[in-house]
């Protein structure tokens, strides 16, 4: 029989667990919904098909959703190559133990620093110092520096995957280093890039902060070029700015249900290429 | 063949320039950030602008003191983890030994989710639902306080807290758990008291992370914190560090805009303290 005390412990440290578990699942339920029912009523049609007009006073987010998908394009046009060179490099080429101690390491900070701390640094740097002004491009450029590590882990994850026989095979056979990269290495990081591109979009849809001083709060209907060299809101700085600078919450609220459902989108997405990449494997 | 090992040399070259590209990106940021950072707080002066207790940024005679701000951030996060933590740490424990496989599954995407979603929605969800209800049942004139901020960062920061608990907890290694339940000792006693210790140091992370995450955030927090830079108090509306730089960037220039650059500056440190923390309980968690 157990004592008194440890019963009370028990039942106690049930109930605390009990009840964490409970409270999330409960926060998470309240906020899809909340967001869902306040936010779906007002999507239309010509909310999303239209830009914002000062003659009929009515708000569309066309744009902002533009402005979003190029962002989205022209960050992991950049994050993708760089990314996974750097992982080439590391698993590939690195032999200095120092060195790639002190690229993951920087790797881990650039993942740790807010991101208006990046806003920031982008604005001097990207809009300032190299002259891009405040447009989609010096913001897409801020969000590559973001993404960097991200790609970069989910290539180096996969490319350890990649037997080092099938290595060992191709210089057996006489190919240099390149060519065994290009015809070994590069096919076996697919999944990486594909992992990594996920995670890219769920982080880049949802950015804000890093945004704002480098992409601007634009709402102007541009083609993608010309929408790239000039300045323009994403979906959440349009969010924030409907909300905090004008009150528009109805139009808020439709954007977060947009965005909440491109969450879900994302999260689904990365939940089923794991899946299929761990039964690859398995293979 | 003279040819081809130039063309492996300007390879090599290559990957080792994208391989050192992470490192370049960390010293452009900490470079930039001191630069633009140093000349406010040397015509400020250090001791001014760090414990001054004054932000009149716009006013005839300007004062940057920014101990305001350094404080909110500071009690803001002690908050959120006071909070958080504790929420996390139970449900991660369930989750990871007690639940059940389906509810291990639904739960571990729920909390992917609440991740994923996006800070501005934390924000106007905060906005709308939690600041209303603040000022309702503490019966104050603005709900828009460093009582609701902490709320949204205790649950911002609460799927990190889970997650790498969970991953912490899940590494401990069976024969434990098994020894410890062959004593006697009950689950629950079992989990509390010897996988819990045993994955310590992965928890520590999991906190440290929570607060790097806290301290960071800004746009959730500036809009439901009121934004007005007082001493912090929980029912006053109160600026961070990371709603003071994003509040006048759009409008400042000169003095005011250098001294956001040191705020940002101030900010980084934190974050780089919080870093090498969190870089010394992971490699611990490893060894």
């Amino acid at each position: 029989m157990l004592s008194k005390k440890r019963k009370a412990y028990m039942v106690g440290m049930k109930a605390a667990m009990y009840l964490s578990t409970g409270l999330t699942a409960a926060l998470v339920i309240f906020l899809v919904a909340y967001v869902f029912i306040k936010g779906i009523p007002h999507i239309s049609w010509e909310l999303l098909s239209t830009k914002p007009s000062y003659i009929s006073g009515r708000i569309g987010i066309l744009p902002d959703i533009l402005n979003t998908l190029y962002i989205v394009l022209a960050t992991l046009i950049f994050v993708i190559p760089l990314g996974v060179g750097a992982a080439i490099y590391l698993t590939e080429y690195a032999k200095n133990k120092k060195l790639v101690g002190m690229i993951e390491y920087a790797a881990e900070t650039l993942s740790g620093i807010p991101s208006i701390i990046y806003g920031l640094v982008g604005m001097l740097f990207f809009c300032q110092f190299l002259g891009f002004k405040t447009s989609l491009l010096a913001g897409s450029l801020t969000l590559v520096i973001m993404n960097l590590p991200t790609v970069m882990r989910t290539t180096q994850e996969s490319l350890k995957t990649v037997p080092q026989s099938y290595r060992d095979g191709a210089f057996g056979l006489g190919a240099g280093k390149w060519r065994v990269i290009r015809t070994v290495v590069l096919p076996g990081c697919v999944d990486g890039v594909i992992t990594g591109c996920i995670l890219s979009i769920g982080r880049i849809l949802g950015e804000s902060a890093a945004l704002l001083f480098t992409a601007g709060f634009a709402h102007a209907l541009n083609g993608i070029f010309e929408g790239l060299t000039s300045p323009g809101a994403s979906l959440t700085v349009a969010l924030y700015v409907y909300a905090k600078e004008q009150g528009e919450f109805g139009v808020a609220f439709a954007i977060a249900a947009i965005l909440m459902i491109l969450t879900l989108l994302i999260n689904l997405s990365a939940t089923l290429v794991s899946k299929h990449f761990a039964k690859k494997r398995e293979l | 063949m003279k040819k081809n090992k130039m063309i492996e040399r300007t390879i090599h070259g290559i990957f080792l320039i994208l391989g050192l590209l992470t490192v370049g990106c960390v010293l452009l940021i900490t470079v930039y950030l001191v630069i633009s950072g140093i000349p406010a707080i040397t015509e400020i002066r250090l001791f001014d602008f760090l414990f001054g207790t004054k932000w009149a940024s716009t006013a005839a005679q300007p004062s940057y003191g920014i101990l305001p701000f350094i404080l909110t951030s500071v009690y803001g996060t002690a908050g959120a983890i006071l909070i958080g933590v504790p929420i996390g740490f139970f449900a991660a424990v369930y989750l990871s030994k007690l639940a059940n496989p389906k509810v291990k599954t639904i739960m571990e995407e729920a909390v992917s989710l609440l991740a994923g979603i996006p800070s501005v929605v934390y924000g106007l969800v905060g906005m709308l639902v939690l600041v209303p209800a603040v000022r309702e049942i503490f019966d104050i004139p603005d709900g828009a306080s460093l009582f609701s901020a902490i709320i949204v960062l205790a649950i911002m920061i609460l799927p990190s807290i889970i997650k790498v608990s969970m991953t912490a907890l899940e590494a401990v290694p069976k024969e434990y758990e098994d020894a410890s339940l062959a004593l006697g000792a009950t689950p629950v006693e079992t989990y509390f008291k010897v996988s819990v210790p045993a994955a310590k140091s992965g928890i520590a992370a999991a906190v440290v992370l929570g607060v790097g995450r806290a301290i960071g955030e800004a746009m959730a927090v500036m809009m439901v914190s009121g934004n007005v830079p007082n001493m912090p108090s929980l029912f006053q509306s109160v600026r961070f560090l990371t709603t003071a730089v994003a509040s006048e960037m759009s409008y400042s220039s000169g003095l005011q805009q250098q001294a956001l650059f040191s705020i940002a500056l101030v900010l980084f440190l934190f974050i780089m303290l919080i870093n090498a923390t969190l870089n010394f309980f992971l490699k611990k968690e490893k060894d």
